[in-house]
Formats: C-alpha cells, structure tokens, sequence
C-alpha cells in the first residue's frame, strides 16, 4: 500500500514537472521539409539529400509499410519503379478490377490524388488508406520516385 | 398547392406543368436507381477494403507464428507474442464474418513460406531484429486502420478503430521491450 502511494506521487511529481508532456508540437514527426530539388545538370532531378531520404524512408515505413513493400507483393503490390509506371501493372499481384482498368500512368500528380483519395480515384480498389497530410504525401512521393528507374 | 391550381387555368401552363411533373418523376427514377447503385458500389467498396485487412491480418498471424517458432525468442517474449497472435486472429474472425455479412468472399491466406519471403524472415538473427520486425509491423498496423477509417462504410468505423487501437497497445509494450522513449508529441498514430 505504502509503495504503491509511493509510486502514485512519483508519477504526479513526473507530470508535474512537465517532462513527459513536455509541449513539444515542433518537433512532431507530422511535418517534413519542403522538397529538394536540384536544377542542376549534373545532379538527377529527383535527387534528394541523404537526410531527406532517411526521412521519407522512416515515413514510407510508417505509413506504407503494413501493406507494401520495394520487392515483394504484400497486402499491396510492391514499390520498387512504379513511379512513371502504368497502374495495375505489377507482375504476379492480384489486382481489383478497378486498379486493372485504371489507364492512369503514377506521376506527382497522379500519385498525390490517388493517395489523398484512393477510392475516389478509382472506385472499388481494395486500398482504402489516404494520406491526409499534404506534406506527408509529397514526401512519400518523392521517396518512390527516387526508387525507379522510370522517375524521368 | 395554391399555385399549382392558378397555374392550371391556361394550356401552356397545364402543359408546362405536365413537362415539369414527367420530369420530376423522371428525376426521382434517375436518383432512386442511382442511390440503388451507389449503395451496391459501397458494399463493394467496403468488401475490398475489408479484404485487404483480412490480408493484413493473415500477414500479421503468419508474422507472430514464424516469430515463435523461429528459436530465437526467449519463452517470455513467445507468451506475449502468442497472446498478440491470439488478437489478430480475433481480428480475422470479425472481418471475415464481416465480409460474408455483406455478401462478398474473405481474402485466402498464403503459404507461411510465402510470407517468411515476403518479410524477409531470413534476415531476422536475433531476439531484437524479431522485435523491431513486430514493432514496425504494428506500428504499420495501427497507421493503416486509422488512416481507411474515412473509406469505410459508417458501420466499420468503430471496428476499425478498435483494431487500431489494439495494434498501437502492441507496438506500445514493444517499443517498450526495445527501450524506446515514449514519444513525446501527441497524436502518436495516424
Ligand atoms: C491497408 C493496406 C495499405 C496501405 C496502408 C497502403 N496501401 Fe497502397 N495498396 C494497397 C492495396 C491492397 C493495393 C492494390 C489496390 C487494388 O488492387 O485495387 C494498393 C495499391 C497501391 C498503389 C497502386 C500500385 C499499382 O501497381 O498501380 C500505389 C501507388 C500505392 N498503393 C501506394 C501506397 C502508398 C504510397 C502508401 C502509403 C502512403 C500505401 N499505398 C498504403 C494497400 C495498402
């Protein structure tokens, strides 16, 4: 009984003290810098700095990773160079019919929409999951472009 | 009602009237076969996004069972492994009762070798690898059910929610298994 009152008032020291809710909004996870893209004629268009790539990779994980993977067919088919790919077009995946009648080619612009909504952009797919995030989007983005061979 | 009588004493208007009435009748056919269709599109809607999470589930089951099996855990770490595994397989069962509720076919599992492939099961060499494998996976799950809630159907919402909140109870007692902070920002999912 003591040692539990004891353990009780540590924890409200431990609140009180603020160091568990610390305000701490800047440092949420949620915002990722704006994109990084060179001009240059020697650097690659979609290069990324090494950092920003840990980034997007870490974000990739968290918000992709329970259904995809870059080289093996998941719950969804896998990532690797499917950016300037057709949709539905990933070998050995078991697509819904609306993926496989989707003439869409994955771009910015079309990868944006698709994941802000993807059953609006193609009704009945079996991916329910949006991005809300604008910022998480570009980033998300960005990471699967800079893994395909078809990005120009 | 007052209207319709005034607007009755002319023939133009009498057939003005009839036009608007055909096609108002004609309209609320249109819409009533529409609202028809859209609601046989949700359901379908909502069997496919519920399959893919029956297929997360099997991925998940699969996970916990090559974790168990695979000589690397110590006993303590396969018990809650095992009671983790026990959850999603309680996911399953209400997603496939769901999915047969609403007429469609429940999504198949794979081969376990297909899945050790898939998550790369070779690469695991110690208690730690397995733990930050299920850490991520969970994580990954707790993300994934938050963020189809708004595709689903109203009526999945609140199932939805609660496997999410399971998967983020799982990956709180990993993360802690692997010393990891707590996080200090809110809105630590989603
Ligand atoms: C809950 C599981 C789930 C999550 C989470 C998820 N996806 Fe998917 N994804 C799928 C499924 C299932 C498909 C196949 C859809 C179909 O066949 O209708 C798919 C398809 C896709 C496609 C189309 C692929 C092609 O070959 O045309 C892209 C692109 C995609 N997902 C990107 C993403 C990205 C990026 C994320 C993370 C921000 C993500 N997905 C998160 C399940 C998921």
């Amino acid at each position: 009984m003591k040692r539990r009152l004891n353990i009780m008032l540590y924890v409200c020291a431990v609140l009180m003290s603020g160091e568990v809710f610390a305000n701490d909004a800047a440092k949420s996870e949620g915002t990722v810098p704006m994109q990084m893209i060179s001009e240059g004629d020697s650097v690659p268009p979609n290069a990324v700095s090494d950092e920003q790539r840990v980034k997007n990779e870490k974000l990739y994980r968290q918000r992709c990773g329970a259904c995809h993977a870059l080289d093996s067919n998941r719950i969804g088919p896998r990532h690797r160079d499917i950016y300037g790919q057709k949709a539905g077009s990933v070998s050995g995946f078991n697509y819904s019919e609306a993926l496989q009648n989707l003439d869409v080619i994955w771009t910015d612009v079309t990868l944006d929409e698709w994941l802000k909504n993807p059953t609006a952009f193609a009704k009945g797919t079996s991916m329910g999951f949006r991005l809300r995030k604008a910022s998480e989007r570009k980033a998300v983005i960005q990471y699967l472009k800079s893994l395909s061979r078809y990005s120009e | 009602m007052q209207d319709i009588t005034r607007n009755l004493s002319s023939r133009r208007d009498l057939l003005s009237m009839t036009g608007k009435t055909l096609s108002l009748a004609a309209v609320s056919l249109v819409i009533g076969r529409e609202i028809k269709t859209a609601s046989a599109a949700d359901l379908s809607q909502d069997i496919a996004i519920l399959n893919a999470a029956i297929a997360l589930e099997h991925e998940g089951i699969a996970a916990y069972q090559i974790a168990a099996t695979s000589g690397l855990l110590q006993p303590a770490i396969v018990d809650i492994g095992v009671a983790f595994q026990g959850h999603h397989k309680g996911h399953r069962d209400i997603l496939v009762k769901a999915v047969e509720t609403l007429g469609g076919t429940p999504a198949i599992e794979k081969s376990l070798e297909e899945y050790a492939r898939n998550i790369k099961a070779e690469t695991l060499k110690n208690q730690t690898d397995v733990l930050r494998l299920a850490l991520d996976l969970e994580r990954g799950a707790a993300n994934a059910y938050l963020g189809l809630i708004p595709s689903l159907g109203n009526d999945f919402h609140q199932i939805a929610a609660q496997m999410a909140a399971d998967e983020s109870f799982h990956a709180a007692i990993l993360a802690n298994a692997l010393g990891e902070p707590i996080p200090k920002a809110a809105l630590l999912f989603g």
